[in-house]
């Protein structure tokens, strides 16, 4: 909230306030004081303005003092000190003015009516100081609930984009159009070994597809998922993929976004193990730590091969899961060094007791 | 071709054994051709092609190390019939169609096979596709490639890109200096401008490509010329044409 935010509709404000101000003092002036009109008139305007100023300027005062409990004493006393000094100079100008209308336009009888008055005129001075202020804080009360609802939109609209991306990358064409070329192979060399691996397939896109609906699983049911995923790419790669786990008991029943894992595990396959004639492996840690869960997929990795489709896009996807349902509290760190590419995981540990 | 029945040398190259038996089951049917070899990667199928002198060659895309299409690059391909394996990859697919090389896509029916197999065997003595435009199409739009396969005798070595100095086209051939040492590559020079990032490397002049990074400066030479020298100190010839080439790449540099 800044100087630039004082828009049309905030002049406008200040004008139709400055006149309908302006109009009741002189009439008021005029009627309940007996003051000639060309002095009332005279008197009133400039003090409009002046008063639209003085509550406009409460805004500053308001912006040094948001409404925090904490502070409630030192706010009230800062607005009535505010108060108190802008009716006493408010006041100050009009006698000045009334001065001058007597001598300069003539009009005697007017500072004595002023100095009659004085004492309403402080009040108005300082109320409508006050009112200056009731009006910054609604002000800045209904901007900071616009923002706040404009940021859960996004959010929202970009975990629903994120689980969008995920499901769509889940059934990677080439993932599957491997696996049917192993069953096709199969079918002669090993039919009972086919059949499994048609088994193995159907379990792993039965699960995918019922996940993509829930916003959180237990740690376990990814896992599976993950085994399901492996031993379909194991047919594919046979003694070059190796796969461990190293998975804490507490952490099983922690839970996290469905398909949070699987992307990891098949970038360290696409982009890892069959990039590497000799093959390699794939490792899977969970643990739990008090209020935190870390995850860590790490897998061989030959710095050389250069894979033409970096794993960018996979991780920025995991990353922004992570932030869609945790915020700050989610973290995504990836590393390559030496031959081993790692992406830890760190979010806060929920299990369904919890929430 | 000795009279009766041609026989054939076929090679198969795929990462995955499974894959490498479902194309050996299919051709147990044909006593015309023999499987000289199969291959799990890149670097077994260039030094097989050059054992055996394959007439056909089963060829997946995606392996590690080196790709099929880096394959194609580093062997003779004087009377060898390529077909192409691979799972789904639009942009592979993309660039078999217009070279008209054919292909097979994972999985595949019998009756697919048979097809590629005799189109494969009618097709020889056609005219060759170069290997190096091939893998240019197979790139996505704006993609170049990131490294140069190379073949010195019977050694295969990769030269990434950004370690390139510059080229310089021979007869046939064309002679890739990096970091001190030169390769030899069979290959035009206009191939290997096809394969490289245009914002990096530019055509100096017909017989040379230089990496933009490592042009030191630019002096004038005789009356209408002009030589760049490179940080290493070698002085390459700029032709007028390739000098204007130079000047725009640089100025939008800046």
């Amino acid at each position: 909230m800044d100087r630039s935010d004082i828009g049309k509709s905030a002049w406008a404000a200040i004008g139709i306030s400055g006149v309908l101000f302006a109009a009741i003092m002189g009439i008021l002036l005029v009627t309940r004081w007996g003051m000639n009109w060309l002095a009332a008139v005279t008197l009133a305007i400039p003090l409009s303005a002046v008063a639209q100023g003085m509550a406009w300027s409460a805004r500053f005062t308001c912006r040094g003092n948001p409404l925090v409990r904490r502070d409630a004493w030192r706010t009230v006393l800062t607005h009535l000190v505010a108060a108190a000094v802008s009716g006493y100079l408010w006041v100050g100008i009009g006698r000045m003015e009334a001065a001058w209308i007597d001598s300069g336009l003539g009009i005697t009888g007017t500072y004595k009516r002023f100095l009659a008055l004085q004492t309403h005129l402080y009040g108005v001075g300082i109320s409508y100081y006050l009112l200056g202020v009731a009006f910054h804080y609604m002000l800045f009360a209904q901007r900071a609930s616009q923002e706040a609802q404009e940021r859960a939109l996004e959010s929202s609209v970009r975990a629903r984009e994120a689980e969008l991306s995920a499901l769509k990358a889940q059934i990677n064409p080439h993932f599957l159009y491997n696996s049917l070329n192993s069953i096709s192979a199969l079918t002669s060399i090993d039919p009972a070994r086919a059949r499994e691996m048609c088994v193995s397939l159907a379990d792993f896109l039965r699960l995918t597809l019922g996940m993509g609906e829930k916003a959180v699983i237990p740690l376990r049911e990814e896992v599976s998922l993950l085994e399901k995923y492996c031993a379909i790419e194991k047919v594919r790669f046979g003694e070059r993929l190796n796969v461990q786990e190293e998975i804490q008991e507490e952490a099983k029943e922690c839970l996290l976004p469905p398909l949070l894992l699987q992307p990891l595990f098949e970038n360290a396959v696409v982009h890892g193990i069959a990039q590497m004639p000799e093959g390699g492996w794939i490792r899977l840690r969970a643990v739990r730590n008090g209020g935190r869960m870390s995850l860590t997929v790490e897998n061989s990795w030959d710095p050389e091969a250069g894979s033409s489709r970096k794993n960018g896009v996979g991780l920025r996807n995991v990353q922004r899961r992570l932030e869609a349902r945790y915020g700050n509290e989610g973290q995504l760190h990836a590393s390559a060094e030496d031959e081993v590419f790692r992406v830890s995981l760190s979010f806060p540990a929920e299990t369904e007791k919890t929430t | 071709m000795n009279g009766g029945k041609r026989k054939w040398k076929a090679l198969i190259v795929d990462d995955e054994e499974l894959a490498r038996k479902l194309l050996r089951e299919m051709l147990s049917s044909h006593p015309e051709i023999e499987i000289a070899a199969e291959c799990g990667n890149g670097m077994e199928a260039v030094k097989a092609a050059g054992e055996h002198k394959p007439d056909l060659l089963f060829l997946d895309v995606q392996m590690p190390k080196l790709t099929g299409f880096d394959v194609l690059e580093l062997v003779d391909r004087s009377g060898v019939a390529t077909i192409f394996v691979t799972a789904f990859d639009q942009y592979a697919m993309k660039a078999f169609d217009v070279h008209a090389v054919d292909y097979l896509l994972k999985p595949f029916s019998r009756e697919r096979f048979e097809a590629a197999l005799e189109r494969a065997k009618t097709q020889e003595g056609r005219k060759q596709v170069d290997a190096a435009e091939l893998a240019a199409a197979s790139r996505p739009a704006g993609q170049y490639a990131e490294r140069i396969v190379v073949k010195d005798g019977t050694k295969v070595s990769l030269i990434a890109v950004n370690k390139l100095d510059y080229a310089e086209a021979l007869d046939d051939y064309v002679s890739l200096v990096s970091e001190g040492k030169k390769h030899l590559k069979q290959q035009t020079i206009s191939g290997l401008e096809l394969a490289l990032d245009p914002a990096q490397f530019v055509r100096i002049h017909r017989s040379y490509i230089v990496n933009l990074e490592r042009v030191a400066r630019i002096e004038p030479y005789g009356k209408d010329s002009k030589v760049a020298i490179l940080a290493s100190g070698a002085r390459l010839p700029v032709s007028r044409a390739g000098y204007a080439r130079l000047k725009t790449l640089l100025e939008e540099k800046q």
